[in-house]
């Protein structure tokens, strides 16, 4: 806690404060960024989507990409586990099999960085609710 | 001054800028009716709550109407007071009043004087289309002031005056909404307050809510009684009021024809209070001196002394300053002495026991119904004054009796109570107990002879007064207040020991008992008081004898009776002692 | 506070603090901290999110999962199915009343489509008693900037160019007040904060002060330095005791910055705030009734002019200014007035925060911008009438407002136009009402109201309105008569013509309104002693059915008045005079030969 004297301290205060709030700013327009959805069923945590998930919070913070994170149920494609949902504003979602830390670092680099495709999709043979609605 | 123009029901008016719309209209001959405001001019007072409003107008381009008391005229504004708008809306504001007003007149206390009744009168009220519940509160009666707040309509007036004007605080608004009334606080008796019975509250209230309490019965029944001598004293102040109740303009002395008719009402002796406010400067200038002298040599006295002939400005330091009782002079009020001496000195005069004389006082005053009923001033039970009547309730006996007072021849007082001195008339305003006592106190301590016995520098209106008068090189300062909030202010300076005078006269009501709480009612117009104060004055200057150390008959008293000031005597009959009541509020 | 990738915001408003969300919260937490996840995820309290028919409300982000009538005992599934297994709990999601959809993201809920929250911007985002919080969104970016880049004309200037009017219900521009006060020439000025919130059902300016007090403490502080004053007073009602901590809370923790107190921002201005506390009375939300509060005199309002802002609070130029008008102004100054007056209608700019209520499926608090209509407001925004009803009216206003009906519903909302059509903005209240409603009830409501919280000091309104209750609760006796109709609105308009302060002025608005849209059930009343929503219990009857009468004299034996005659086996006949209306004959009655109309 410390007292606020000028302008630039109150400006440097919201700099270091934003990060904290940043996830809730940030989850308020979610189609505005990229969004990573990390399949945490008991298949995927077993496979160490935890790990993985932690991997890409902290990695979209270090290299300030303006991303969310979050879990997700089930999404089906329990062989290919870890499964991830990446959706980069204004394109369909991917989904990637066999996700580990070394797969996410390159989905980061080459494909939400650059739009390169990387090896692992899995296509997409059905539409959710969710989909649906937004279609219609 | 700024001058603006406007337009009241289509005529050119001109008025000077900050002039409110009920003011300039009554300047160019348009009155407005008003209910809740008051305003008296020559002594500052002024009450505009904008509650009732009755007195609303139209203003072309507002939106609703305005009440014209407490709106300022601007330039160009078009005003109308009594178009079909504005009558409807007056008469059903009229309406609703009455509509939460008991309807029993006939026999109401201020049935004839009654503001209200007249305003619907005059307003042509025939029929109340909106009725329904009526506000009902508990009657309280004190020793000296009815307060029957069914007939209150929230004008705020007595509030105003208690509060702002007195400073004493006993009324204040209570609840809120239709049962909203003016009340002590918690609705506690008048009795328990820190009420002074002042009375100014019932001179200002425009309705039957806040009355005297009537003791004309109780005359009447004393006057009827074979076995009683009824003897009276009227005080200075009726004279130069009564005339009012008949017809008379105010101002006018009509001393002649009251002692006239109190002798046809049946009274047995007529005497004059005056002459015992005579003797209250006997008393209270000797005790000046004393108090003056033995300061002077050094010694530490309380300084300075201040008069104590009004029972409500005693009243108001037992409540608010117990802690400087022993400032006030130990003299009575003129009333009390005077009954003190008529059931003593008079009673052996004319060979009537105690029990069967009766001491009636007409007063100005509301207080001195309350003050003869104090437990110092009987013996053995026994009032020193029996009632005391105010001038309202002597018109009404004068009329009861048939007595056309108009036509009666001027008569005089009975002796040896019925002598006084200009020093004694003068008593009746502010700043007469003062300039009386200068008098005398002037040739008791110099032994030299008064040419001029007009002190003009005492006279007046304004609130807080002071003067320094010269007893032949001694400087001595005087100060005067009236009204209680002026009171108030002295006390305060006293208290903190910046007051820097010898002698202090107090009077509880604005302008002194001529504007005390039983005159007849001035409804609004101050330049009444002030000619009752001129005509006080005329009196006293009409008297052959103007000091009151000259009076023969109380020269008298003093040497086949009291022997001298303050002798023991005197000390045991026209001295008392007060009361610390600071505590004595109680709720009900 | 570390960096959590979680964040679940439980509604901390009155409403919900209500249904037990603090226990809620607590338990959230308690299963956090058992599941090992204190890190990872921060569980906080918030300000009021709106829904308040859907309460109390847990929100869920980064994913935005908005769950619905959450109860404590409900802390533990979502913990463990939500956070982390990411399975969202479907039977806490809101579903739509017709659709029964499930909307898990409050984005595409009919209720919150069309809201556009500013004066709410924090209500339901941030902790309201954490100012980090509120600094972390721009908090205190505009005082500072005011008071280090820009002279007060230029704020004042700023204030009027956005067109903000006063939110209290007043709808007067709040920079042309600002002005007058800066031009009133004294040593000492006051700001005061409005924040007495009389209106039955009201509770903008509440969830304002217990979601984001930060706000209005901020604008205050800005209004100071416009107008050259350095105290500030809040006149908040006793009966609001969380936001009066929550305000007390925000106002300790902006001290402890130093942004309030001795020369804020190093500019050299000094303001502070202290909390004054109502004692029930809604005529103390008039701004001179407020003030003599404040002074310790009775709370009674004063004749105008002269204006607080020339001479207020022991006669000194005092600014008044309501909480939600307050609210908006960070926003535009750090947004500016051009966006602030792009939104709503050409007079009425900005927003404004309605409390949503009566016989509608979403009742609850909503920020929409001038010029929405009524007609999105109530069947898009509150999704229809409730249990699927006829439309009948809608209360606007309070105690002071009128009723907008059917063919008002496509008129924009805004100052003017609701004065235009018979009722006033007022403070923000809304109350729906259907066919089971009798608008002559609802005017005598009112009136009872306004008859109780009367100050009693002007007799149009002291006595005036006493005759209007009583005449109205005649009618609803079934005594009324034709003439009584023409007496309520003759005194009607009296009283709004001579009424010394706002309170009298509007009090007779509900009469005049429903007797304009509603004569004819007026009539009914009267003259056929009717009452077509069944709400006024002396006009039912209660009539036997003679066809389906069989003379088992059940009604007859336990009528408690012996109103009811007739032979065994033959068709009884109940008499009106007699009857009490208890209802019991109904109640006994096995062949439903008893109807009440």
């Amino acid at each position: 806690m410390s007292q606020v004297k000028s302008l630039a301290d109150l400006r440097k205060l919201k700099e270091d404060l934003q990060g904290k709030m940043s996830l809730r700013e940030k989850s308020n327009h979610p189609e505005s960024m990229v969004q990573v959805k990390v399949a945490m069923a008991t298949c995927g945590i077993a496979s160490g989507a935890k790990q993985v998930m932690d991997f890409f919070i902290n990695e979209f913070d270090k290299r300030n990409i303006h991303a969310v994170v979050t879990q997700t149920g089930c999404m089906g494609y329990c062989y290919a586990e870890p499964t991830i949902e990446v959706t980069i504003p204004g394109q369909e979602p991917i989904v990637f099999g066999y996700v580990d830390t070394k797969k996410a670092d390159e989905i980061i680099e080459k494909y939400i960085k650059n739009g390169e495709l990387v090896e692992g999709i899995i296509p997409v043979k059905y539409q959710s609710i969710e989909t649906n609605k937004e279609n219609k | 001054m700024e001058t603006i123009k406007l337009k009241i029901d289509g005529k050119d008016v001109t008025t000077a800028k900050g002039t409110t719309i009920l003011k300039a209209a009554k300047e160019f001959g348009i009155h407005i009716p008003t209910l809740c405001y008051l305003h008296l001019e020559d002594l500052n007072i002024e009450n505009k709550p904008a509650g009732c409003r009755v007195c609303v107008v139209e203003i072309e381009g507002r939106r609703n109407l305005a009440p014209a008391c407490a709106t300022d005229c601007t330039e160009g504004m078009v005003v109308n007071t009594h178009n079909i708008r504005v009558l409807n809306a007056r008469k059903t504001v009229l309406e609703l009043i009455l509509s939460d007003h008991p309807t029993d007149c006939l026999v109401c206390a201020k049935n004839g004087t009654c503001e209200l009744q007249t305003m619907a009168q005059e307003m042509g009220i025939r029929e109340l289309h909106y009725q329904g519940e009526q506000s009902h509160y508990r009657e309280d009666t004190s020793p000296a002031i009815i307060r029957d707040v069914d007939k209150c309509i929230m004008c705020r007036r007595c509030e105003m005056m208690c509060n702002e004007v007195q400073t004493v605080g006993a009324l204040s608004a209570v609840n809120r909404g239709f049962m909203s009334v003016v009340a002590p606080a918690f609705e506690m008796n008048l009795d328990h307050s820190v009420c002074t019975y002042c009375g100014q509250c019932v001179a200002v209230c425009p309705t039957g809510a806040l009355t005297e309490v009537d003791h004309t019965n109780n005359v009447i029944r004393a006057l009827a009684d074979p076995t009683k001598t009824v003897v009276v004293q009227t005080a200075p102040a009726v004279r130069a009021a009564l005339g009012e109740e008949f017809g008379l303009p105010a101002g006018t002395l009509v001393t002649g024809k009251l002692t006239a008719a109190l002798r046809r009402l049946g009274f047995n002796y007529i005497f004059d209070t005056d002459f015992a406010a005579d003797l209250t400067i006997m008393e209270e200038g000797t005790e000046l001196l004393s108090r003056l002298n033995r300061h002077l040599k050094g010694e530490k006295v309380p300084l300075p002394i201040l008069t104590s002939c009004c029972p409500a400005w005693v009243n108001f330091f037992e409540h608010q300053f117990p802690e400087m009782m022993d400032i006030p002079s130990t003299a009575r009020s003129p009333q009390q002495m005077f009954g003190a001496i008529a059931k003593t000195y008079f009673a052996d005069k004319i060979g009537v026991k105690r029990e069967n004389l009766v001491v009636v006082s007409v007063m100005p005053c509301l207080a001195k119904k309350y003050e003869c009923q104090r437990e110092e001033f009987a013996t053995d039970g026994n009032p020193d004054v029996d009632f005391s009547i105010s001038t309202r309730e002597l018109a009404h006996l004068i009329k009861q009796s048939n007595i056309e007072f108009m036509s009666l021849p001027d008569e005089d007082f009975d002796n040896p109570l019925g002598e006084s001195t200009g020093a004694g008339v003068i008593f009746g305003t502010t700043g007469g107990v003062i300039e009386a006592a200068v008098r005398t106190a002037y040739e008791l301590q110099t032994g030299k002879k008064l040419e001029n016995v007009d002190f003009k520098e005492l006279r007046g209106m304004e609130y807080i007064r002071e003067a320094t008068i010269d007893f032949d090189g001694l400087p001595i300062h005087i100060g005067i207040a009236h009204g209680l909030g002026n009171a108030r202010k002295l006390l305060q300076d006293i208290k903190d020991g910046k007051s820097h005078y010898h002698a202090i006269e107090i009077m509880a009501c604005p302008g002194g008992c001529i504007g005390g709480g039983g005159q007849p009612l001035h409804h609004g117009d101050s330049s009444i008081i002030k000619a009752r104060q001129k005509a006080i004055y005329e009196e006293d200057r009409n008297k052959t004898i103007r000091k009151s150390h000259e009076n023969p008959y109380i020269i008298e008293l003093y040497e086949n009776f009291l022997g001298k000031p303050m002798s023991d005597k005197a000390h045991h009959l026209l001295h008392t002692h007060y009361f610390d009541k600071s505590k004595e509020t109680t709720v009900e | 506070m570390g960096k959590y990738n979680m964040h679940v915001l439980v509604c901390g408003g009155t409403g919900c603090h209500a249904s037990e969300s603090e226990t809620l919260l607590q338990d959230l937490k308690t299963e956090v901290i058992e599941h090992g996840l204190e890190n990872e995820v921060q569980v906080i309290a918030t300000g009021c999110f709106g829904f308040c028919e859907k309460g109390p409300i847990v929100k869920i982000m980064p994913d935005n999962t908005f769950y619905t009538q959450v109860t404590p005992k409900d802390a533990k599934v979502i913990v463990e199915e939500h956070l982390i297994k990411g399975r969202k709990v479907n039977r806490l999601l809101y579903t739509h009343p017709e659709t029964k959809e499930a909307v898990a993201d409050s984005k595409h809920m009919d209720f919150y489509k069309k809201q556009l929250r500013i004066a709410l911007r924090n209500c339901g985002f941030i902790d309201p008693e954490n100012i980090e919080e509120y600094i972390a969104r721009d908090g205190y970016e505009a005082l500072a900037r005011s008071l280090n880049e820009l002279t007060p004309e230029q704020v004042i200037e700023i204030m009027k160019k956005s067109g903000l009017r006063g939110r209290g219900g007043g709808g007067f521009p709040t920079g042309l007040k600002w002005e007058i006060t800066r031009k009133s020439v004294s040593d000492i000025k006051y700001v005061v904060c409005n924040a007495d919130e009389g209106d039955p059902g009201a509770f903008m300016d509440r969830s304002i002060l217990e979601g984001d007090p930060h706000s209005v403490i901020e604008a205050m502080a800005i209004c100071g330095y416009c107008i050259g004053s350095s105290i500030g007073l809040v006149y908040i009602r006793a009966e609001y005791p969380l936001a009066i901590e929550r305000l007390k809370t925000a106002i300790g923790q902006s001290r402890e910055y130093g942004l309030l107190g001795e020369d804020i921002f190093g500019s050299g201005f000094n303001f502070d705030i202290e909390l004054r506390y109502g004692a029930g009375a809604f005529v103390c939300g008039e701004e001179t009734a407020l003030i003599h509060s404040m002074e310790g005199l009775r709370g009674e309002p004063t004749v105008k002019p002269p204006f607080p802002s020339v001479s207020g609070y022991f006669g000194e130029p005092t600014n008044v200014n309501n909480v939600e008008t307050l609210a908006n102004i960070p926003a535009i100054i750090n947004q500016g007035p051009e966006w602030f007056a792009s939104i709503g209608s050409e007079k009425s700019k900005g927003t404004k925060v309605f409390a949503l209520a009566g016989k509608i499926n979403n009742v609850g608090l909503i920020e929409v911008p001038m010029g929405t209509t009524l007609r999105e407001v109530i069947y898009e925004i509150g999704e229809g009438i409730k249990d699927g009803k006829k439309f009948k009216a809608v209360q606007t206003g309070g105690p002071s407002g009128g009723c907008l009906t059917e063919k008002h519903l496509d008129t924009p909302i805004d100052y003017d136009n609701l004065i235009a059509s018979g009722s006033m903005m007022g403070s923000g209240g809304m109350i729906v009402m259907d066919e089971d409603d009798c608008m002559v009830s609802m005017a005598k409501f009112y009136l009872e109201f306004t008859v109780d919280e009367s100050c009693g000091k002007c007799t149009p309104c002291r006595v005036g309105n006493k005759r209007l209750h009583e005449i109205l609760d005649k009618i609803t006796q079934g005594k009324g008569t034709r003439e009584d109709l023409d007496r309520l609105r003759n005194l009607s308009h009296v009283i709004k013509d001579t009424a010394l302060c706002g309170l009298g002025q509007t009090s007779p608005n509900p009469v005049l309104s429903t007797l304009d849209n509603f004569w004819d059930e007026y009539m009914e009343h009267v003259i056929d002693k009717k009452c077509r929503s069944g709400q006024c219990k002396a006009l039912l009857q209660y009539v036997i059915v003679p066809e389906n009468c069989v003379g088992c004299t059940a009604c007859a034996r336990n009528c408690p008045v012996n109103a009811i005659s007739g032979e065994r086996k033959e068709i009884h006949f109940i008499d009106q005079a007699i009857c009490i209306k208890c209802g019991v004959c109904l109640e006994k009655c096995k062949f439903n030969a008893v109807l009440v109309k």
